[in-house]
């Protein structure tokens, strides 16, 4: 059958990054150049999304915004990922007492909500687009962990794995060589939904204030500022809401497809 | 099925009496005789509830309706009695004689003695931790009370302006048998202390013996409403009626249910320069900025081409000390900028961080406009939004910061409330501005107990502010207040105080 998920997912997210590649090289103004005449300036051919309060054109933000908030979800999901695989990985395989300490921190962590841990982590830390990327990333931890121990724990007992035991593989071998990619489909379609959650946490906070600092734009800071002008200006709240909608859904339509792929072939 | 239906009917019946109920409910309130507003305001009360020890503005515009001083100030700028019915300064302006108003009482009922008075006196002039908060109070020498209608006041040193000092809230009177100002405010305004919410609200209600013409409106909520983003929505939801400062751009936002009127906001917002940290503790530093800067431009950006621009600390309502001249000390010239950054040393580009409150829309936005200015210059501005008690504990009190975007109030109705504050060794001075020349001018025009001298003086003082380019003057913002139509009589002060009193309900 043929994978309709992926197929739009990667349309979706392959049009975006194409844009957010394009908007490293080129943006049609200064993402950041004011401009008094264009205050509010509607849709256009100059400006084809139009202009907000400070005159700067909208789709050259969008194109710096979409990429900010990218990296800062790339960068959360890594830090989630490798430390969750890591914990994951070690809990899992080896279990006993590290497991049982490692695990009840874990449980402690994942006591809170993730966005409360990541507000509470930036109180401490202080607002800014790396301390949100740092507190978003300790906060995606907890689950992957999960996740990873799972899977660690029943691949452990199967067969392969005492048979790689019997050729005399080490343990760091055996987790890393074996188990791990058996774990990728799993983990795969975990990443894709943290990616989610990573982009809306960005645009959340960032929304709240204490992500990433103006002027610089992105995703979610927009619509924070778009939000005092969403009946004189909607164009302002509506076009960067679209590109965080068209984000998620891409990803999100990715994970699907790789869960599917996954399910079928293993 | 018989058993089913009778339950539909039954869950019918119960959904009705609910409706019934809960109608009637609301219906209650709507009809009751107690008025009532909700007023937002941008930050939380929480300097203390002893008005000796408050602070912030924003503390002061909320304290101005509870507690009040021996005199007050009107809507014009006028001092008018208060606590006491009459007063008379001495010739030399070292005694202060004040009658005692017949009949005032505090809000717990008991009658103002001369005894309050000096006790209220002595506590604001010692606070128990050195330096008074009002400045003006370490001037005080002794308070007599004669008989129990008069208070005389002696001070070490003339000072003509003392009385307008007497009108701040944070010179109240309050009762000398209240054991914890700090956990039960008792003044003698017109409305009395209900309840504090830290974060949340304060709540006060009308006091019904208030010795002048009464308030109006019954209940009064100030609510919190520290998000600039959701004051259009809690206007429109109705959990608020009113917002003192609101930005021109949501002004243009609100529905016709609001009116929007228009003053001024009496503040001197200004980019405020650390002048001790680097890189402005170079004078050059500091003028290049000043060069790079357009007011006018902040305020087509910001708030649609209305406000003041200003040159220096002082803003129009102060009528004979406001220089209207200085505003022109630095007309916006960038090749001087870069020459001038290029003198001291940062010609290869300068990087700084504007550290803004993140509470107040428009000196986020002033920030915004200020950060594409300067890069026409080289100078690379990061911004970085704080929240307000972060910001009065790192920024004002700490002193730890480069530049700062905020609007700066004038506590009473003198040019010594907005000038005395840069002197180098004053515990307000967060700019950390020190200059010799200065200090003498502001020392002298306190001093000065002859008014054209006094002003000559002051004068002399924003002068120096100017050439010192001691920070980025920008402007006397705009005030718009948005008020629900079902209310109407809203005053503007020339100072940073809201009168609720004055209030009422127009339908």
């Amino acid at each position: 059958m043929h994978n309709l998920n992926m197929t739009a997912g990667s349309l979706i997210t392959g049009f975006l990054l194409l844009a957010i590649i394009t908007g490293i090289f080129y943006t049609p103004y200064d993402p950041e150049a004011m401009d008094a005449s264009a205050r509010f300036a509607g849709i256009s051919l100059a400006h084809p999304m139009g202009c907000d309060n400070f005159g700067r054109d909208i789709l050259s933000r969008i194109l710096e915004g979409s990429r900010t908030t990218l990296a800062v979800a790339l960068c959360t999901v890594a830090i989630g990922t490798v430390c969750g695989v890591l914990l994951g990985a070690f809990t899992g395989y080896y279990g006993g007492w590290l497991d049982e300490i490692l695990m009840r921190i874990n449980d402690a962590l994942f006591a809170f909500p993730s966005l409360l841990l990541a507000l509470t982590l930036i109180g401490l830390l202080g607002p800014g687009r790396s301390n949100m990327t740092a507190a978003l990333g300790i906060s995606f931890i907890p689950s992957f962990a999960r996740i990873v121990r799972s899977e660690f724990l029943k691949n452990s007992k199967l067969d392969y794995v005492r048979s790689a035991r019997l050729q005399g593989a080490g343990n760091l071998r055996i987790m890393f060589v074996h188990i791990l990619p058996n774990t990728l489909p799993v983990l795969m379609s975990a990443v894709m939904i943290g990616f989610n959650n990573a982009v809306l946490a960005e645009a959340g906070m960032s929304y709240l204030g204490i992500g990433v600092q103006p002027p610089e734009p992105s995703l979610g800071r927009m619509l924070s500022e778009a939000q005092s002008y969403l009946f004189t200006a909607p164009g302002y709240a509506l076009f960067p809401g679209l590109f965080i909608i068209l984000m998620v859904l891409g990803f999100g339509l990715l994970g699907e497809g790789i869960a599917e792929k996954g399910g079928r072939h293993g | 099925m018989k058993s089913k239906g009778l339950k539909k009917l039954l869950s019918v019946f119960v959904l009705t009496a609910l409706t019934i109920a809960l109608g009637a409910c609301s219906g209650d309130k709507a009809d009751g005789n107690s008025s009532r507003i909700t007023i937002g305001i941008p930050q939380d009360v929480e300097d203390s509830l002893d008005p000796h020890k408050a602070v912030a503005a924003g503390t002061k515009e909320v304290y101005f309706n509870i507690f009040e001083g021996l005199v007050k100030p009107d809507s014009e700028g006028n001092l008018i009695p208060a606590v006491a019915s009459e007063y008379h300064p001495s010739e030399d302006g070292r005694v202060y004689t004040f009658t005692l108003r017949d009949g005032i009482k505090f809000h717990d009922g008991s009658p103002v003695t001369v005894e309050d008075v000096k006790y209220s006196m002595e506590k604001c002039a010692d606070a128990g931790r050195g330096e008074p908060l009002i400045a003006a109070f370490s001037n005080l020498e002794s308070v007599n009370t004669p008989d129990d209608k008069t208070i005389e006041i002696f001070l070490k040193e003339p000072d003509t302006e003392f009385a307008a000092e007497l009108a701040n809230v944070a010179a109240a009177i309050i009762p000398a048998s209240n054991s914890e100002p700090d956990t039960n405010p008792i003044g003698t305004g017109p409305y009395k202390f209900v309840s504090r919410s830290p974060q949340e609200s304060f709540v006060v209600e009308r006091f019904d013996e208030y010795w002048g013409e009464g308030a109006h409106i019954e209940n009064v909520t100030f609510k919190v409403c520290a998000n600039a983003d959701s004051i259009v929505m809690d206007l429109e939801g109705g959990s608020i009626d009113m917002f003192a400062r609101v930005t021109a751009a949501q002004a243009a936002e609100l529905s016709d249910k609001f009116e929007v009127l228009e003053g001024t906001m009496n503040l001197v917002q200004a980019l405020y320069l650390n002048n001790e940290a680097e890189p402005f503790d170079d004078i050059r530093v500091r003028q290049a900025l000043c060069y790079a800067a357009s007011s006018q431009e902040i305020m087509d950006f910001v708030s649609g081409g209305k406000g003041t621009e200003i040159g220096s600390s002082m803003f129009p309502a102060f009528g004979k000390y406001y220089m209207e001249e200085l505003k022109d000390t630095y007309q916006q010239d960038l090749e001087k900028a870069k020459s001038l950054l290029a003198e001291a040393g940062y010609g290869e580009g300068l990087s700084f961080t504007i550290t803004v409150p993140s509470n107040y829309q428009q000196h986020i936005d002033t920030a915004q406009v200020l950060a594409e200015q300067f890069k026409a210059v080289g100078a690379e501005a990061r911004i970085q939004l704080v929240e307000w008690e972060s910001w009065l504990s790192d920024v004002y009190a700490g002193r730890n910061y480069q530049a700062t975007v905020v609007g700066v109030d004038a506590s009473s109705l003198t040019a010594r409330a907005l000038l005395e504050r840069f002197e180098s060794g004053h515990p307000g001075n967060f700019i950390n501005f020190n200059n010799k020349e200065y200090d003498a001018a502001v020392r002298a025009a306190i001093a000065s107990t002859d008014d054209a001298q006094k002003t000559g003086y002051y004068k002399e003082c924003q002068r120096i502010l100017s050439a010192e380019a001691a920070n980025v003057y920008i402007q006397d913002l705009p005030e718009f207040v948005a008020l629900n139509k079902k209310y109407a009589g809203y005053e503007f002060y020339p100072l940073y105080v809201q009168d609720i009193s004055r209030l009422y309900i127009s339908e």
